[in-house]
């Protein structure tokens, strides 16, 4: 099993998560991230005074997936999250070790 | 002698005016605690809440009678002793003649004027003064700053018969200061840096972010203090009467002027248009105007307010030049707009619009009026930066004014007051009595 984490620009969420549920994928994990790669923030200013905010707002999706499916799915979410323009993000997979469902106890690829 | 029958609508307005007054405390409270850290919010708010505490009970027991009685028949200060305000309760207001308002009422008018003048210095020492230390400066700055302050400028004497007595220093001068120019922003922002310097800049100051974290906060605040400055300038008529009414509209155009000036500063010079300033220039309008509301017409107080927006909004770099910590630019707001509003009256008066008043430069007058404008800033600005100073000075070197590095940097909301503003997370347990 893999775990495919993606930064993405926030108002790409719901193209990725459209384009995520089209492809059969039927959960996934979002939270709200801040950092920065190669595009930088911005400046902002308060009476006067400059403050740099290097960490830019960005969405963290996270999606539990089969070996086999793990390629396809990347491809899906950099897909629809590509905009072009720099900022778009990142999406890399982990290989994981085990996964349960909390209710059933179910593991392994049952679980996802 | 002509009996002296209470006016209904005077004391009406007067107890409407007073409310309106005290709500500025709790305004500039979130004023200010929305321009600071997370961490510190509530210890900003706290500052503007003790102070309300603190000046309230000294006014009852001597601060009335310091700054307006008449007893010592003194320029400096109206009287010491503990007056309790007891054997007021049947009199008339008499600041320089008779008002047919209950003394008490004009006492209850003023305490809020004692209240928010300290408050005021807070911001000057955002995020680092120790909170016990900050309750015993209020006590002692305003005993012997504001008490003795507010007696040069606001009281016009004791009158019985043709007789007035203990008329206060600037007052006898002749210095024009109708809502607390000098007596005021001037003696508070004087004060603020003196303290900025005696407790030193914050740990990261031009290092470390120390945005606002929330503009909406600083939004509401500013909107109570300018709906609480109509009490606090036609209010200073201490009456209900057409010079009330130009103090009032005054206070409106000039500063809606002066959001117009800081606005247009900031969108030359940086691109936007910005909150902080919207809120900022209307509470520098609001500071410019309030010596001169009831002296100047109402297109000399739409010039006034736009100027001061423009000048405040240039003054609040000013600490970045010189290297002084004035976190929340008391200098830049309160003393560089009550100069400029109290000089302005020496410019702009006109006794046309107010028969007390005098003519100023642009209106035939001459410098008289000028010259004793600058009196009354220098007299102020000079007193109370060098009382605060030295009051600021043996606090720190006896109980320590301001908290320790730990202190500073884990935040003083927890650990001066054991509380946090926001719940960032839910891991807390408990609520069983102690």
């Amino acid at each position: 099993m893999k775990l495919i984490t993606a930064i993405l620009k926030p108002f790409k969420l719901d193209d990725v998560k459209d384009a995520l549920q089209a492809a059969g994928i039927t959960g996934m994990t979002v939270s709200e991230a801040s950092g920065f790669g190669r595009q930088r923030g911005h400046t902002e200013v308060y009476r006067g005074a400059e403050y740099t905010v290097d960490l830019v707002p960005k969405v963290r999706l996270e999606v539990l997936v089969d070996d086999k499916d793990a390629n396809s799915v990347v491809d899906v979410i950099v897909k629809a999250a590509s905009t072009g323009s720099i900022g778009d993000g990142k999406v890399w997979t982990t290989p994981v070790d085990q996964v349960v469902r909390v209710r059933t106890g179910e593991k392994g690829s049952d679980a996802i | 002698m002509e009996e002296i029958v209470l006016n209904g609508g005077d004391t009406a307005w007067m107890l409407a005016s007073t409310a309106l007054v005290l709500l500025m405390t709790p305004g500039l409270a979130l004023f200010y605690g929305g321009m600071v850290r997370t961490k510190s919010v509530l210890n900003m708010m706290m500052m503007s809440m003790v102070t309300i505490g603190i000046v309230s009970v000294l006014w009852v027991i001597y601060g009335f009678e310091i700054a307006f009685g008449h007893k010592a028949d003194s320029p400096w200060y109206g009287g010491i002793g503990l007056s309790g305000l007891g054997s007021s309760v049947n009199e008339f207001a008499n600041n320089g003649g008779i008002y047919p308002i209950p003394l008490l009422v004009f006492a209850a008018f003023q305490l809020m004027f004692a209240i928010i003048t300290p408050a005021l210095i807070s911001g000057a020492i955002a995020d680092r003064a120790k909170f016990s230390a900050w309750a015993i400066f209020v006590a002692i700055w305003s005993t012997l700053v504001y008490f003795p302050v507010a007696h040069w400028v606001f009281a016009f004497g004791n009158k019985v018969g043709d007789t007035v007595t203990g008329v206060g220093y600037l007052a006898s001068k002749g210095v024009q200061d109708f809502a607390g120019g000098t007596a005021v922003h001037i003696n508070a922002g004087a004060a603020g840096l003196a303290l900025a310097i005696i407790l030193g800049k914050r740990i990261g100051w031009r290092k470390e972010s120390m945005r606002p974290h929330s503009l909406p906060l600083v939004m509401l605040g500013a909107a109570l203090l300018w709906f609480g400055w109509f009490g606090f300038n036609a209010g200073s008529s201490l009456a209900a009467n057409g010079i009330a009414g130009l103090a009032f509209i005054n206070t409106q155009v000039a500063t809606a002027g002066a959001v117009l000036g800081w606005l247009l500063v900031e969108k030359l010079r940086n691109g936007h248009a910005t909150s902080l300033g919207a809120a900022s220039g209307a509470v520098s309008g609001l500071v410019a105007i309030t010596p001169a509301c009831a002296f100047v017409a109402p297109w000399a107080a739409v010039v006034i307010g736009f100027i001061a927006g423009i000048l405040c909004s240039l003054a609040v770099s000013l600490k970045y030049k010189f290297g002084f910590d004035d976190s929340l630019d008391v200098v830049g707001v309160h003393l560089v707009g009550g100069i400029w509003g109290s000089l302005s009256i020496g410019l702009f008066g006109a006794s046309a619009v107010n028969s007390i008043g005098l003519d100023g430069i642009f209106y035939g007058g001459g410098t008289d009026l000028m010259v004793k404008q600058l009196l009354g800033v220098g007299v102020v600005a000079a007193y109370s930066f060098i009382a605060t100073l030295i009051i600021g000075f043996a606090i720190e070197k006896t109980i320590g004014f301001r908290v320790t590095r730990e202190v500073e940097i884990e935040g003083i909301d927890l650990k001066e007051h054991a509380e946090s503003a926001y719940e960032m997370t839910s891991s807390s347990r408990g609520g069983g009595s102690l």
